[in-house]
């Protein structure tokens, strides 16, 4: 099954898990697969249909959006790594977005 | 007297008349060891800059175009958030200029960095270490708050910044190496992929340009909530093409055998544009010309212990939360 590397700041949701298997053919049936008995997991990844904007995604370290998005399909033996967005060693400019 | 060769539309002579003039026109390195059959990468050093890296073509645009804007007044104290090549940067064109400078980093900012700083004459204030870069930024926005006799160029949200890159760094490619099929660069501000990709494309829509995104260890990701996320202001994501992490052991096992292999010693920034440039090579037809920007000499990261000997593998995960540039 494909992993999901999961972020510091979403362990909350994963009972302090770094990374979750999960099934599913694309990045987005991952993701439902791993959110089903996490609502809260849900509401941080997603916003709408859509991964929210201070989220990366990669599939083989590669970022989804120059992919095919969450339809971008995954092998039984990939990462899919999520990430914070972050730049340059500046975590984050606080209260401020792009 | 052997002079220097004068490459494509640029000077043969190296004379100048004050150091900001020696900005620019990097060499750019082909790579024969470590481009893969069939391909070639060239390697652009801008460790080769006055203060050893690609920061001084940023500091610059930062300081003269707020000099025009009429945004910065003789004499009026400079801030910024950096624990990096930017605040050294900017500490070397503003001494000189009568700017006094402050540096807002991290108090566990190495020493390499705080004595190089220190003898450009800046001032420095330390934030919070467990606060990492977001408490450096947050504390200079509040003091930049407190106190609006003080700039504050912050280069993350600067359109100076691309602008350095546009005017500079991509017509210097474009004039050693016209046939460039694809650009990568890392993604720290944004602004080289940003101003280098928009300057390549215009010139030519088939270029490629990829971003080497640096993935560190946990703790730079500390944040309290996704909210704090942030994406600069400069970077313009639709330049890119693609964009690649690179971990800490990817780029630092490549930065070691792009000394080993080909005799040049980079920071560790440097071998995860490499890695990416390798990775890219196999989707542009065969013959292809990669150009991946080196930002820095490795100088300013020996004491992290990157070059040291010993297993790779237990040096990577050392210095996972070592930023890299």
């Amino acid at each position: 099954m494909p992993v999901v590397r999961i972020p510091t700041v979403l362990r909350k949701h994963t009972d302090g898990q770094a990374k979750v298997e999960a099934s599913g053919a694309t990045v987005r049936e991952v993701f439902e697969h791993i959110s089903t008995d996490r609502p809260g997991l849900r509401d941080d990844l997603f916003e709408g249909d859509s991964v929210r904007g201070f989220i990366n995604v990669y599939v083989d370290d590669e970022d989804i959006r120059y992919l095919d998005g969450l339809d971008t399909p995954v092998e039984p033996g990939d990462e899919i790594a999520i990430m914070p967005a972050v730049a340059g060693g500046a975590p984050g400019r606080p209260g401020r977005s792009a | 007297m052997v002079r220097p060769v004068a490459r494509a539309g640029r000077p043969s002579r190296v004379l100048f008349d004050e150091i900001s003039q020696a900005i620019g026109n990097t060499p750019l390195v082909g790579l024969p060891s470590l481009s893969p059959e069939g391909y070639r990468i060239y390697l652009k050093l801008e460790g080769h800059n006055p203060t050893g890296s690609v920061k001084d073509r940023v500091a610059k645009y930062l300081i003269e175009q707020a000099e025009k804007d009429g945004r910065l007044q003789p004499g009026q104290r400079i801030l910024e958030p950096t624990s990096g090549n930017t605040g050294i940067a900017l500490a070397a064109i503003c001494t000189p200029k009568g700017y006094p400078l402050t540096c807002v980093m991290p108090e566990n900012t190495s020493d390499e960095r705080k004595q190089l700083l220190e003898l450009f004459g800046a001032e420095l204030v330390f934030s919070p270490a467990n606060e990492g870069s977001n408490g450096s930024v947050r504390l200079a926005q509040q003091m930049a708050g407190d106190d609006p006799a003080l700039f504050m160029p912050f280069q993350y949200g600067n359109p100076a910044n691309p602008m350095s890159h546009y005017e500079t760094t991509a017509p210097e490619i474009i004039a050693d190496l016209p046939e460039v099929a694809a650009f990568v660069a890392g993604l720290g501000t944004g602004g080289t992929v940003t101003g280098v990709g928009r300057r390549l494309k215009q010139w030519n829509p088939d270029v490629r340009i990829y971003a080497a995104e640096p993935e560190y260890g946990d703790l730079v990701y500390g944040l309290r909530n996704l909210d704090e996320g942030y994406v600069p202001e400069v970077l313009d994501l639709s330049v890119l093409d693609s964009r690649i992490k690179v971990d800490s052991l990817k780029a630092l096992t490549m930065t070691r055998r792009l000394a080993e292999e080909e005799g040049i010693f980079a920071g560790v920034s440097t071998g995860a544009s490499l890695e990416v440039a390798v990775r890219v090579c196999r989707r542009l037809p065969e013959g292809s010309q990669v150009v991946a920007l080196s930002p820095d000499g490795g100088w300013k990261y020996l004491s992290t212990g990157a070059y040291a000997r010993g297993n790779v593998e237990d040096i990577a995960a050392r210095i996972a939360n070592t930023l890299w540039a």
